[in-house]
Order: C-alpha cells, then structure tokens, then sequence
C-alpha cells in the first residue's frame, strides 16, 4: 500500500488474533514447569506473628517462598520503592503479598494455599482518603501524604473581592477496575547461571527490569524480559506486572523450574491496582458577564496502602484540573494519601478523568449560577492560542474549541433535542415516565510525560534492515490491543517508501529491543511512533550516505542496497534518542511552564434517558468529537475512542467497587458490571485533524482522551433529564433512587 | 473416566476427571489454546465453543457432559486456511484489538449468522451480549458482523 498513514491499514497482527494462534502466557508451558499461588494478608494492618501449614498437605513437595529468601532488595523499584515484594513482618493491607506457594498440581497448589495459617496482630486501619486527611491513623509517613503539588497562578487570594459570583462545589469518583479480560500473569526461569527471565502480560518490560535487578541483585544484562500477547492493559499492567513477575521468579530461583503464575479473575480483581478514588473541591469566581476570575481546586486521590505511581497519577490530574479555560488565577492544591487499600494506580487517564470530571460538572453549576447556558458560559471562557493554561502554558497552535462545540452539536441535534426534550419532560407529568435529558463536556488531555518526563526517559528506538530488505523495529513499546505494531509498520512504511509488509515488528523483549520508554501516557504513536520515523529514516540515510541508494528508488533498488550493504559491512542498524520539541520549558519546583508538549481537544456530548420506574440512566447516543492532530489510522484511532467511551461509561453508571475493610466484595463479573454489547449506546466519532509538527506524519496522542469526557457529560446530561445535579460517579440506580424518592417525598 | 468427542471435525478421545472443565480440557490436553479463560464462571465469553449447534462457555461445561459431542473450537473456523468471512471482516474493520475475547466474539458471530443471516443491530446487540469486550467498545465489532453478511 502507498503512503499507508492516514489510511484504514487492517491491523498488523490481526490474523493470528481472529484465528486463536495469538499466543498469550497463559498459553505458554514449559518442560517441568511448576504452578504457583500467593498467599496473601488476612487483615488489613497488623504485625506478622506467627506463620503455620496446616492441613493433609504434602509440604515437603512444596516450593515456598517469604521474604527470607529474597536475593536482592525486597522493594519493588519505582519511585519511592517503599512496597515490599512480599511482608516480612508488617502488613498494610488486605491482600498484601507474604509466602509464595509453587507445585507441579495447581488443584492441590489451591488447597495448599486454603491450609496457610497467618496470624496477624491487628492494629487499626483506614479505609477512606477522608479518614487518612484527617489523620485518624498515621498508617504512612508522618502525615499519610504520599505528594502534594501547588500550582499557582496569578492572586486568586485578591480576586474574591471582586467577584460578581463564588461558587463552590465538591465532587467525588469511585474505584475503577481496568478489567483487562486477559487477567495478570507471568512465567519465570531463573538460575544463578543464566540470571532471570520473565514472559508475561505487560505494558512495561523495562519497568520490570528495573524492579527484577533490585530484587535479585543481579547485573542488569542478567535479567531478561520478553511481553507475551498482552490481553488488554488499560493501565492496569502498568506497574503491577513488576510483583508479579518478581514473584514467578523469585520460586524459579529457589526451585530451579520454571514457574507459572496466573492470576484468576477474582484475584486479580481483588489484588491488583484500580482507578484512584478522588474528591475535589471548587470555589470559583466569576463576573456577572460569565468571566471566570478565580479558581481555587483542593484535588486529593486515595493512593492506597503504598506510594506506586501515586505521584504521578496525582500530576496529570493536577494539571487537568483547570481544563481548557483561561483564567487569570488559579490555585490547585492536590495531595495524594495512604489508606489500607491495595495500592491504587494507572488507568487509561491517569488522575485526569477525576479532576475533568468534577471541573466539568462544576461549569455547569457556575453557569446555572451566573444565568448563562452551559455552552455560552463555555464559550465566554475557552481558551485560544497565545493565551496561558493554568501552568502558565503558553499555547502555541490553533485552538478553536468555539468551533468544535458548534460542530459536535450539529453532529448531536444538541440546540433541538435540547429544546425537545425540556417541553417533552414538562409535558409528561403522569409518574414512571421516561426523562430524557442532553449534556455535554469540554476537555483536553495532554499527550506525552508530563514536564520534563520524556527528556528524564530518553527513550531509544532501533531499526535494522535485513539482506532480505525487511526493516525490523526495535522498541520496548508493547502490543495492547492500541495498535502499536500497525502505527510504527505504518510510520516506518511511509517513510521508506516500502510496503507494509516489509516492515517487521520485533517482540519486545529487554535482551533484544532498546528501552523506548513505558507504554503510557498516551506517548506510543506520538513520542516513540517520532523516534520510528527518525530511527528508519537513518537507514535511508546511511545507505544514501555509502552511495548505494539513489534519493528516488523502488521497493527492490532498496532491497538490493540493503544486500550491498550488509555484504559489504555486515549489518545495517540505527537508532534514535528522544529530542524534546524546542521552546519546552517545565519548572518541577513551581510547578509552571509546558505541561505537555501537545494537548488533544475534544467536545463528547451525551443523550440520556432516564426510567421513573426503575431509576436506571441509560446512554441513548454518544458524540464524540476531537482534534488529535493528524489521524494515522481512521479504524484504529476510532476504534481507542469507542473503547475508550465504553469504558467512561462504565465508569460513570456501571462500575461500583463495593469495599469491605479495604478489601474489593464484589471481585467478580458476575457482580461488577461492565457494558456489555446490549449496553452500549451508538458512540458515534469525528475527528477534527490539525496536525502536530512534532509528531509523525502531524499526529497527537489519543489513547487515553477518551476516557476523560463521558462521566461529566453524562451526568450534565441527567441533570437535564431530572433537574437533579449528582457530584459523583459511578452513580448507580440504587443512588438515584435513593435520591429521587426522597425528593419525591418532600415534594408530597 | 475416558471421553470420547469429536473437535473441529476430528475424532479425539480424553483421559479425564468427569467435573473437569472443557475449557481445561481443551486448553491442556488438547493444546487448542485459542478458547480463552477471562472469568471462569459464565459471564465473559472468552472461552466460548459450539458444541452440537449450541454455543456455550467451555468454562461451565462438565467434561462428562461431552461424551460424543460435535465442539468447533476457534481453531476450527477458519477451513483450509480460508478464513472465515467473520474471521476477515474482524481483521478488516477493527473488531479484533488486543484479540482476548475475539476468539469467542467470532464464534458468538459465527454462531449468530447461522441463525439469522441477515441480523439487524438489536439482533447483533443481542446475539453477542453474552461476550464481553473491553477494548473496542463494540461499535466495531457491530460493524464486522454487519460487513461479514454482506460479503
């Protein structure tokens, strides 16, 4: 295919996909490979007393593993390093890893595991970010705050007096689940010899080989780690594949066999990470005229029970958190802390669909307040290119979120339905009948590290021609299901001139692949795809360079100089280093300067219906319209933002994670719902493209964007239908009952 | 106890508990490792087979239960190396992303257009609402299934 970007390319691997021969790790055995469990804490705090091993159970057949037999550091390396691979005599929640159990009968592994005694001597916990703010317990640090961030911009302490209007609010989100439907899961060989390798679900193969060197001790060229097929990750194997690969590896060290750890669903719901729970609080000041002033916004996350990505986490939601508006003055104040939950952590979004949330919600009340439309108070406050966010980024391409709006309700009937549905609505005033109601959001998502993060990452990508004239590429970045292997075949066929399918994708694996960083942030086709497009254009170069490639040539002349070449000097490779846009300046101090190299702009409107009789709010279509640079590929691009909106709407009227003394109750799909095909409403996409000089072929990140819209949109839009303004997702029929009667009561 | 059953058109017979689940069965002793677990207890779909006509989740069904049975598994719906059209429209409109629940969302189509041939979206709807998928939000999968009749 000719310049395959921009066009529907089907996806690179999708054959094996469809036929079943994707193999996934769970997939894969080895000769003598031994299962394995892990057992985990009984309370949620406590001191480690006493360890027993009851039952009718051979356990000299057993493999077990506690902290004692720990080569290295018992820390899984991150940022603070603070969570422990496996208890060694304190525990700080529920389902906290202490003995590792491994055996060649996985049946009788489960038993075995069932027949671990271990007593702790409980000490009080805390389960709520409300509880750890006001220090019930000291359970972390000396004040249970992982990081705090204090972005200030302006006086927002002089603009009170001279507000027309202050409005506050405060709004909550729940835990989410990335219910990835492969489940967690890793295979380990390991020998003083030969080091350590790891096969597994993942994002992040470097991510583990840090935390494998530090756990073993061992030299970095030791440790070996390859991504299997990878089901889906949303985040979710971000961070948590390091403990669970240190674990396989940890019994193939002390076994001498290969080891086998999968997580069944119930585990891996109830021990992995989830969303951060969130609360933020807003005191706006506006003018009469629908002129925001002021914004001052307390955002706090529950971290969970160990610092993991938490800062980070608590970053992008920071810097979201005043949106697409420009105001002279903003204040955000924003904490991460510590409660006796498992660890919270990535997922698709990343702290930014909990602070958009609440902002976007917060509009809507401020608009209300000042007596305008939600669109026209919008409108009185978009921000537009040269004006500052609230980093004081300075934005430097064409924004014009005016006209997405425009566009996104021609494509949504927004002014019609809006006007159809308020007579409809008044006009049905018989009890248990349907409301209808229309909202929308407006959003950005930066793509990319945040501040300075990709200059810190200097991430590599490879590429290397064969005699064949096959171009092989080289990155850590992984295959998810996001269509990695298709947008670099894409970006480095396009740039070649060569067909698709002479570009090879290589299998990340640390032994073979240079570190292009993790696969996050929404950074694979914008930041690495970059990297592809310089790393191939160096093949190109140094075969022109050595007089064997003319400036234009055919599919087969390249072939030939690629032969010519490697006869001649044995093999062609080249790579290419991360080099930051110019003009990016980010004070970590201060917080202050460019936040993102480039931001995604999107307008998601949402139709609701909402049931008198059986309180169920249902999504009855879905607008989604952005403006992500240049589209690499309509199908796949289309595709990460339906998912992406699934998944939102999950968030906002499925997704309840019913707690129990820090632990998940509901860890099953049969009672945490997520949509299922019946469920979902026509998501219907549009693309505004403006493209991105810094990225290739002109394109911006996308991955995770979707997220960020449809929980505020969606509750705007109920707010329409019902006149009742709910602050917090996921808002289930069992809450809206509750709050629905009780206001029908008032009203009898 | 030894079962014997007929997979993708070829006669097998198995050493095994009678409670064990198929999808085990399948997966460990057969090596037809496309039938994927998600959930193990009915409610995602990744591990559906046809057995006899009827679609089911391996994960759920009780070795014994198969004595003699015709199972298409995802390894057997593609033939001589011609993909299935569903199999084709999934790679060419996006229905398949990270491929976990795809093998038995194309049975669960397959299945559907054997059926009704001509589904409308609330048949689609309904017809796989029993495969749950995480990535794609089913739009394109909707779509597949639709470019797949059409074919």
């Amino acid at each position: 295919m000719d310049h395959p970007i921009g066009k529907p390319v089907p996806r690179k691997e999708g054959r094996k996909k469809v036929t079943g021969q994707a193999l996934y790790v769970d997939d894969l055995s080895f000769p003598d490979m031994l299962h394995s469990v892990t057992v985990r804490s009984p309370a949620a705090r406590g001191k480690i007393t006493n360890i027993s091993f009851g039952g009718n159970i051979p356990w000299d057949e057993f493999t077990i593993v506690t902290a004692k037999d720990i080569p290295g550091a018992n820390y899984v390396a991150l940022i603070l390093n603070d969570q422990p691979y496996l208890a060694e005599s304190f525990v700080n929640h529920p389902e906290e890893p202490v003995l590792l159990l491994a055996h060649a009968d996985k049946y009788l592994l489960e038993e075995a595991r069932r027949n671990v005694h271990i007593e702790i001597e409980e000490q009080p916990a805390i389960f709520s970010l409300t509880d750890s703010l006001v220090k019930k317990e000291i359970i972390w640090g000396e004040d249970n705050v992982f990081k705090k961030f204090l972005v200030d911009k302006g006086n927002v302490d002089d603009a009170w007096a001279n507000a027309d209007f202050i409005v506050e609010g405060e709004y909550e989100t729940g835990a989410q689940e990335q219910l990835y439907i492969e489940n967690n899961g890793a295979i380990a060989i390991a020998n003083e010899t030969d080091g350590v390798t790891v096969w597994g679900s993942m994002q992040c193969p470097y991510y583990i080989h840090k935390a494998l060197v530090k756990l073993f001790g061992l030299p970095e060229e030791k440790i070996r780690i390859i991504q299997t097929e990878t089901g889906g990750g949303f985040g979710g194997k971000e961070e948590y594949p390091s403990l669970i690969a240190g674990h396989a590896a940890l019994l193939a060290w002390k076994s001498g066999k290969p080891v086998k750890m999968i997580y069944d669903r119930a585990e891996d719901m109830v021990a992995t990470t989830k969303r951060h729970p969130s609360r933020t609080r807003h005191k706006t000041a506006v003018t009469r005229d629908g002129k925001l002033l002021a914004m001052e916004i307390d955002f706090v996350i529950d971290g969970g029970a160990y610092c993991t990505l938490s800062p980070v986490v608590l970053s992008r939601g920071t810097i979201h958190a005043a949106g697409p508006y420009v105001c002279p003055n903003v204040r955000i104040h924003s904490r991460a802390v510590a409660t006796n939950v498992p660890p919270h952590g990535a997922f698709r979004g990343f702290g930014a669909p909990q602070s958009i949330f609440s902002l976007e919600r917060h509009m809507d009340k401020v608009a209300q307040t000042v007596g305008l439309t939600p669109e026209e108070f919008r409108r009185r406050n978009f921000i537009h290119e040269g004006e500052t966010t609230a980093t004081s980024q300075m934005i430097r391409e064409p924004v014009d979120m005016d006209q997405l709006l425009t566009q996104a309700f021609q494509h949504s009937d927004y002014h019609a339905k809006r006007e159809r549905f308020a007579r409809e609505n008044s006009a049905s005033n018989g009890r248990f009948s349907k409301k209808r109601g229309i909202g929308f959001a407006s959003f950005m998502h930066g793509a990319g590290f945040t501040g300075s993060g990709e200059v810190y990452l200097q991430s590599v990508v490879s590429a290397e021609a064969t005699a064949e004239g096959i171009v092989r590429i080289l990155a850590a970045s992984t295959e998810i299901g996001q269509g990695t292997n298709t947008i670099f075949s894409q970006i480095a066929s396009e740039t070649l001139g060569l067909d698709f399918d002479s570009i090879e994708i290589v299998q990340p694996d640390t032994g073979r692949v240079p570190n292009s960083g993790p696969t996050v942030a929404s950074r694979t086709s914008m930041v690495v795809g970059k990297l592809v497009e310089s790393a191939v254009m160096g093949l190109k170069q140094t075969l022109a360079g050595s007089g064997l490639l003319p400036d234009k040539y055919s599919e087969s002349e390249f072939k030939k100089a690629c032969a010519d070449y490697i006869a001649k000097f044995g093999s062609l490779k080249t790579s290419s280093t991360y080099q930051p846009p110019p003009n990016v300046h980010w004070d970590d101090e201060k917080y202050q300067g460019d936040a993102y190299g480039a931001y995604a702009w999107a307008i998601y409107v949402a139709e609701v219906s909402f049931d008198e009789l059986t309180y169920e709010a249902r999504v009855e279509d879905f607008v989604a319209l952005q403006e992500v640079g240049r589209v690499l590929n309509p199908v796949l691009a289309a595709g990460q933002i339906e998912g992406g909106v699934a998944q939102a709407i999950g968030f906002t009227l499925f997704e309840n994670v019913v707690w129990k003394e820090g632990r998940m109750a509901n860890n099953q799909m049969t009672n945490y719902i997520i949509p299922t095909p019946a469920d979902i409403p026509p998501i219907r996409v549009y693309f505004e493209e403006n493209p991105y000089a810094y990225g290739p072929g002109g394109a911006k990140g996308i991955g995770e964007l979707p997220m960020d819209g449809a929980a505020p949109a969606i509750l705007n839009a109920i707010e329409n239908a019902t006149g009742v303004s709910f602050t917090q997702v996921p808002l289930m029929p069992e809450q809206l009952m509750d709050t629905m009667s009780k206001m029908e009561q008032a009203f009898t | 106890m030894q079962i014997n059953f007929r997979v993708n058109g070829e006669e097998r017979s198995v050493e095994g508990f009678p409670m064990a689940r198929l999808l085990d069965v399948l997966r460990e002793q057969l090596h037809l490792t496309g039938t994927k677990e998600g959930c193990g207890e009915g409610e995602c779909g990744a591990c559906t087979v046809i057995i006899d006509g009827q679609i089911v989740n391996s994960c759920l069904v009780p070795l014994a239960q198969v004595n003699g049975a015709e199972i298409t598994t995802i390894e057997g719906v593609a033939g001589n190396g011609e993909l299935h059209a569903v199999q084709q429209a999934f790679i060419d409109h996006g229905g398949a992303q990270c491929g976990i629940c795809t093998p038995g969302m194309v049975l669960a189509a397959v299945d559907l257009l054997k059926r009704n041939p001509q589904p409308n979206e609330n048949d689609i709807r309904n017809g796989l609402a029993g495969n749950l998928c995480r990535c794609t939000g089913y739009m394109k999968i909707f779509e597949s299934v639709v470019r797949a009749y059409q074919k």
